[in-house]
């Protein structure tokens, strides 16, 4: 069977073009990532109204739910893009899936620091071995794999179909991890402790969070960008049009 | 299905030939599971409740340790090649060398737990959900074993990186396998946790070969 792809996509494939497409995206994604985030944060750190059970401590959730979100797309799309790169074997493809990698790795960390900072006033401790952190935890593990596999081939393209092979059963995994730890904890340690039950948040708590969870987007859109058109330049340096960059420049 | 048999006796006769592949993972499964009276407390009382983990613990240690060598010999002498060109399906000689792994690993750990059981006053109650989750559960670790193998073969240092690829993969298994040692010691049912253990094998069964035959390709031709 033979799908057939619409001819942007083939585009995209192709190295020059990707840079140039990107070049052209990429201060629209900067100016609207500046705005959505600052417009966020200085709403949610400062207007908001408090939180009556955890004042204002409740208020890093405008980073953390942001960066929790984005760890695990950032994963799908880390193993779809290497799927898409495997199957269709697409340069571009396990260039975005690298860029992935260790940008997901860093959100993860911020990830479980800002939970670790919230659940210190909240929980009393820096860590508590609940389902959602452990998960948190395992996904930072998984990056940390795609990673070092990455690092650890001299052939890049060898490099890249493996960390591929590894995001893809990972992705698999992920699901099966998260159930299976949810139930042990809910197994040994359902009663030990149980998170405040989140008052359903009225609209000026939850506008300034959405705003940020769309600039945590358009932000990781261009990190990843810009991360991507680094390793282009890199792969490609022998080609003719990037040595014309290098002239000019 | 003759390739098959024949391809798990070859597996075998050299495991046999080799009596250190056998014997070093018992060994260290038997070493790892005395570190922890050493270290912790040789309290009967609380041994006993640590017994499940404890020894779940070093049976997936001592499989991830042996889940290296899947692969490597082959691929040193180059029968490895033989194998990718060979017109066999490779999906099924990767199941193949799974499976006596586990032979020679998993099922070998599973008939030696009652000694370690004995050793860290695990409940006689707990004995039969023990062998049987080894039995149900390790399976599933060698084929993720041998995933992470695959992916390492051609590298020089393999061994604390097909660690970092593979623990990840376990907690499932070992949340379940222990979970079902647990419940067994206190007397509870233990057939939903086997029933889990069972579709996690499943699972992997259908899926894993695939991907260790792909990247066992990559890390042949590159």
């Amino acid at each position: 069977m033979k799908i057939k792809l619409p001819q942007w996509f083939y585009q995209l494939a192709s190295p020059r073009w990707f840079y140039e497409f990107s070049g052209k995206l990429l201060p629209w994604f900067s100016i609207a990532a500046f705005i959505l985030l600052m417009t966020g944060s200085v709403w949610g750190l400062a207007f908001a109204p408090e939180d009556y059970q955890q004042g204002n401590s409740f208020r890093i959730i405008y980073v953390h739910v942001p960066a929790s979100i984005l760890a695990q797309s950032c994963y799908m799309l880390m193993a779809i893009a290497g799927a898409i790169g495997l199957i269709w074997k697409i340069k571009m493809a396990h260039v975005v899936a690298k860029s992935c990698a260790s940008f997901g790795a860093s959100i993860a960390i911020m990830s479980l620091a800002t939970g670790a900072i919230w659940g210190k006033p909240t929980w009393g401790a820096w860590w508590v071995w609940d389902a959602r952190l452990t998960a948190m935890l395992v996904l930072f593990f998984l990056y940390v794999g795609v990673i070092a596999l990455h690092s650890a081939f001299e052939n890049t393209q060898s490099a890249d179909k493996a960390s591929a092979i590894l995001s893809l059963v990972g992705l698999v995994n992920i699901p099966i991890i998260k159930y299976s730890v949810e139930w042990w904890n809910t197994l040994h340690q359902g009663a030990t402790f149980k998170v405040t039950e989140k008052p359903a948040m009225p609209p000026e708590m939850w506008i300034p969070l959405l705003i940020m969870v769309l600039g945590f987007y358009c932000f990781f859109a261009v990190i990843l960008m810009q991360r991507a058109r680094i390793e282009v330049l890199q792969r490609e340096k022998k080609a003719g049009w990037v040595q014309e960059i290098i002239k000019q420049n | 299905m003759n390739f098959f048999i024949a391809a798990v006796r070859r597996e075998l006769i050299l495991a046999l030939r080799r009596r250190s592949d056998i014997v070093n993972p018992l060994a260290f499964f038997l070493m790892v599971a005395v570190m922890f009276p050493l270290a912790v407390s040789p309290e009967p009382k609380f041994l006993a409740q640590v017994a499940p983990g404890v020894i779940w613990v070093a049976a997936l240690l001592a499989c991830l340790l042996s889940a290296d060598g899947i692969f490597r010999s082959d691929f040193d002498d180059g029968s490895l090649e033989q194998i990718l060109v060979s017109p066999q399906p490779l999906v099924l000689v990767v199941l193949a060398k799974v499976l006596s792994h586990w032979i020679i690993s998993g099922f070998c750990l599973a008939l030696m737990s009652p000694l370690l059981a004995m050793m860290l006053f695990l409940p006689s109650e707990g004995l039969g959900a023990l062998i049987l989750s080894l039995l149900l559960g390790t399976p599933t670790l060698s084929l993720l074993g041998a995933i992470g193998a695959g992916l390492t073969v051609g590298l020089r240092k393999g061994g604390i990186l097909i660690s970092l690829l593979i623990l990840p993969l376990y907690i499932p298994v070992l949340i379940f396998g222990a979970g079902t040692v647990q419940a067994g010691a206190m007397g509870l049912p233990i057939a939903g946790y086997l029933a889990l253990l069972g579709a996690l094998l499943v699972l992997s069964m259908m899926l894993a070969p695939f991907a260790i035959a792909a990247a066992l390709k990559i890390s042949v031709r590159g």
